[in-house]
């Protein structure tokens, strides 16, 4: 019985983590880009982690880095070729160039940082 | 005074009321274009040309108060290094304690083997250990946790995740095995504190190695950032003062004395003196500077007293420039990492099921104890797995590569040209000002009579040209400071050459098809002439009243490292081809001084383009060295487009790598350093796919058939904390990285 239990668990989890991880999708509310608006860089995510932007005009976001990680040093946009290094406990603004209609994600270095610029 | 930008920090701000009332007052002051209040930060960033004061007095009669922030890039550094040393001492407390926990527990398990529940003293005696494991969880890797739950809320996984459900297993199951031991058997009763209390300990430490190696992957950018003072001596109607350097403004004049370094960008007013521009240029010979010269933050000056006015301060002086491209270049992506970059993003949770399948395995067909088995192997796969040494493997060696080529006066723009400068076949040169000194200059002057009446007649008829060559001979009648005379019914013949009366004597000047037009036969100088055309040098006839007087030739001299860096890159295993919009003669004799064996002449702009185009055509990797300027089209067209300008704001704008020194020893330098820096990754993506590829499954218990033995959870946190080190340390390396000098060369 207890063997059926921890296997089923085993499979439980595998299921769930699938689901979780890769299929479920990110469920946090889209924030509106404002100029105040500050991207907390903190315990492993960015928060908020999916933004609308405006297309077509030029955009500043704001970083505030509060993870000693050096996993949080850096901010990427690879797909536009962006990077700022984030000082700790400091708000670090990076210039976006005017953005065609489609989704940017920017990323720590290590990519385990995840976030998503929605631009509409 | 341009639209620069200048921050400001508030004070007395807090609601939106109070950013839209000194918004508007800063937008009502002349010279702002645009004013903003980051409420979040307390701070106003004014565009404009506007001083700092005139803002400040705006901002106080809103109501508020306002002062210059101190953005001074070095003291941000400096925090920045406080804070990295900060963290480092906290990683270590942290690790210390959870060792002085993780080492005892460990020995008394080595020693005496007694690590089980059987009794209720040990259920009591675990229960407190547990206990207090559970505090040294808690207290030395409670951001574990916090972070792999933040994490796991925004369906994201990352390495918290898997040091925290390892460790977080390993503490449950001895507490599981404390509260009901009867529920395992005898074999299986074994507590694992010593794990989670050990593993949490090397993380910080590995993490602890890893702030401090990381430091010194920024020390190029640092060095960049110690070229200038903290401050500079303004000079005003009240004398002069020692201000911050973020305080200057534009239109300021500035003093320097000997020895000080130049604080910002401009222009000399007064005084001469020479400037050390070797850490922006590469040029090791100092410029002089007079009034009306450029200066450049960062240079050194040497032996006089300078002033100057400010032109450009902050962020836009060039040596913040290049400092900002160096940063930006460092923290790019390289194409070899693409794959690294897709299994990072979906790495934790593979390796999560992994690590469940691998227990399951044991659980259901592994040997007794089996629960004890199936602990151990799920601790140990999550606890190896190292998304870290990953992801981490490329970015550290761009930086440290790309920091080391700002050394070397290679600035890379982006991963991309690190890596494709890397692997190219043939390099496209174009002739003038990267092979040759790009000013022509008299190279000969050959004349029956005295030379420098000749020199004297002919510069002073040449005054009076606009083309290209005159400018060369009138040069060289200054050099020996000859007094030129006035040029009467002067005149340029197309095609031909110049005409005039110096001092009532006919003199001429050009081409073969010149004499035969005024009817005069050139003799045995015809012989002459042609020997210097064949040497690459424009040869032209000078004829005086009618008669021959002799030949000059004008060329455009040959770099003196040309033929040495030529070698290099040859050896560097590339096919040199050269460019040039020069005659075929020329281009031929200049190429075959310096070893080149094909050559393109007789080109104009575009056609450098198509040739590149057609190179690429047949499958060849083509980088292309160019001044940065005349050669866009080409250098954007070729796979690495190299500047050689000594980083004029063009080249830096729209090379893949521009080199600070105006010498092609820089394209070696770079190609070697893209070589070395790609080696590197190799080597650091090699290492991290291998340990994960072989510990994952050493962790799973593959080995055990052979040894018996399954991998410590303990073993398993030690080869995680330090495999990141290994691949920063490994990155490190490449710090050591000097380009082969010239004198290497065997051609």
């Amino acid at each position: 019985m207890m063997s059926v239990l921890i296997n089923v668990l085993g499979l439980l989890l595998i299921t769930g983590i699938v689901w979780w991880f890769w299929l479920a999708g990110r469920k946090s509310p889209l924030q509106h880009y404002q100029e105040s608006l500050v991207i907390q860089v903190k315990d492993g995510v960015y928060e908020p982690d999916r933004i609308e932007v405006p297309a077509g005009r030029e955009i500043t976001l704001s970083f505030q880095r509060e993870d000693a990680s050096p996993c949080a040093e850096y901010v990427v946009f690879s797909d536009l070729e962006i990077s700022k290094q984030l000082p700790l406990n400091h708000i670090t603004e990076v210039q976006l160039p005017k953005l065609e209609k489609r989704e940017y994600p920017f990323t720590c270095q290590m990519k385990m940082y995840r976030g998503i610029l929605v631009a509409s | 005074m341009s639209g620069q930008q200048q921050t400001f920090t508030l004070s007395g701000a807090s609601c939106a009321g109070c950013v839209r009332k000194i918004e508007s007052a800063l937008k009502a002051v002349d010279g702002v274009d645009d004013a903003r209040v980051n409420l979040a930060e307390r701070t106003l960033t004014v565009t404009g040309s506007v001083s700092s004061p005139t803002c400040i007095s705006a901002v106080e009669s809103a109501g508020y108060g306002a002062k210059r922030a101190a953005a001074d890039p070095r003291k941000q550094r400096e925090l920045q290094r406080d804070k990295d040393r900060q963290h480092f001492r906290k990683l270590m407390w942290r690790s210390g304690l959870a060792l002085a926990l993780g080492i005892p527990l460990m020995l008394w398990g080595l020693i005496t083997g007694e690590m089980s529940v059987n009794t209720s003293t040990q259920q009591l005696a675990w229960g407190c250990v547990g206990l207090i494991t559970l505090a040294v969880m808690a207290f030395c890797g409670g951001h574990f946790f916090t972070g792999a739950w933040k994490a796991f809320r925004h369906h994201n996984a990352n390495m918290d995740t898997l040091i925290a459900v390892g460790t977080g297993a390993a503490w449950l199951f001895s507490m599981a095995v404390v509260f009901f031991p009867h529920w395992l058997p005898e074999s299986a009763r074994h507590v694992y504190f010593e794990a989670s209390a050990m593993i949490i300990g090397l993380i910080n430490l590995g993490q602890a190695l890893e702030v401090r190696a990381r430091g010194r992957t920024s020390a190029a950018v640092e060095k960049l950032l110690e070229l200038q003072d903290p401050t500079a001596r303004v000079v005003s109607e009240s004398g002069e003062v020692d201000v911050p350097l973020e305080e200057v403004q534009v239109g300021d004049q500035v003093r320097v004395r000997p020895g000080e370094k130049i604080p910002v960008d401009g222009q000399v007013l007064e005084g001469r003196s020479s400037v050390d521009e070797s850490m922006l240029t590469g040029e090791p010979v100092p410029v002089k500077k007079a009034a009306g010269d450029n200066l450049s933050a960062g240079t050194l000056n040497k032996n006089g007293t300078l002033l100057f006015e400010a032109k450009k301060v902050g962020a836009e002086t060039r040596l913040a420039q290049i400092i900002e491209m160096v940063q930006n270049a460092q923290s790019s992506r390289v194409p070899i990492a693409r794959l690294a970059d897709t299994i990072s993003a979906i790495f934790v949770p593979t390796v999560m099921i992994i690590a469940i399948i691998a227990a399951l395995v044991w659980f259901n067909w592994g040997p007794d104890p089996r629960a004890a088995h199936t602990l151990v192997v799920l601790t140990s796969v999550l606890i190896i797995a190292c998304p870290c040494a990953l992801g981490l493997a490329t970015p550290m060696s761009v930086m440290v590569g790309v920091g080391k080529g700002a050394e070397h006066g290679v600035l890379v723009r982006n991963g991309k040209a690190l890596q494709q400068a890397s692997n190219l076949t043939t390099l496209v040169v174009d002739k003038t000002g990267t092979l040759t000194e790009g000013a022509p200059k008299l190279t000969d002057i050959e004349t029956d009579g005295d030379v420098d009446e000749l020199l004297t007649l002919l510069a002073s008829l040449e005054r009076h040209s606009e083309h290209p060559l005159a400018e060369a001979i009138v040069d060289a009648a200054r050099d020996k400071e000859l007094s030129l005379h006035e040029v009467e019914d002067f005149e340029a013949i197309t095609a031909h050459g110049v005409r005039g009366k110096v001092d009532g004597r006919l003199v001429l000047l050009g081409n073969r098809k010149l004499m035969s037009r005024e009817a005069i036969e050139p003799g045995d100088w015809q012989a002459r002439a042609e020997d210097l055309a064949a040497m690459g040098r424009t040869a032209m006839y000078a004829a005086v009243d009618n008669q021959m007087a002799g030949v000059i030739a004008v060329a455009d001299p040959i770099r003196k490292d040309a033929k040495d860096a030529v070698a290099r890159l040859k050896n560097l295993g590339l096919k040199i081809e050269m460019l040039t919009g020069d005659n075929q003669a020329t281009a031929d004799a200049v190429a075959k001084q310096l070893g080149i064996e094909s050559v393109h002449a007789d080109l104009q702009p575009e056609d450098k383009e198509k040739i590149i185009g057609e190179l690429q055509q047949k499958g060849i990797r083509v980088g292309m060295a160019g001044d940065g300027i005349n050669d866009a089209p080409a250098l954007a067209r070729a796979d690495v487009g190299f500047a050689i300008g000594a980083g004029t704001d063009v080249a830096i704008e729209t090379a893949d790598v521009t080199l600070m020194r105006s010498s092609l020893h820089g394209v070696a330098d770079a190609i070697e350093l893209s070589r070395a820096t790609l080696r590197n990754i190799k080597q650091n993506l090699f290492g991290a796919f291998i340990y994960n590829t072989l510990g994952i499954p050493v962790a799973a218990g593959v080995l055990y058939p052979l040894t018996g033995m399954l991998l410590s959870p303990v073993i398993a946190g030690a080869a995680m904390a330090f495999s990141s080190v290994t691949v920063v340390s490994n990155a490190n390396r490449l710090r050591l990285f000097k380009p082969s000098s010239a004198q290497e060369v065997r051609p």
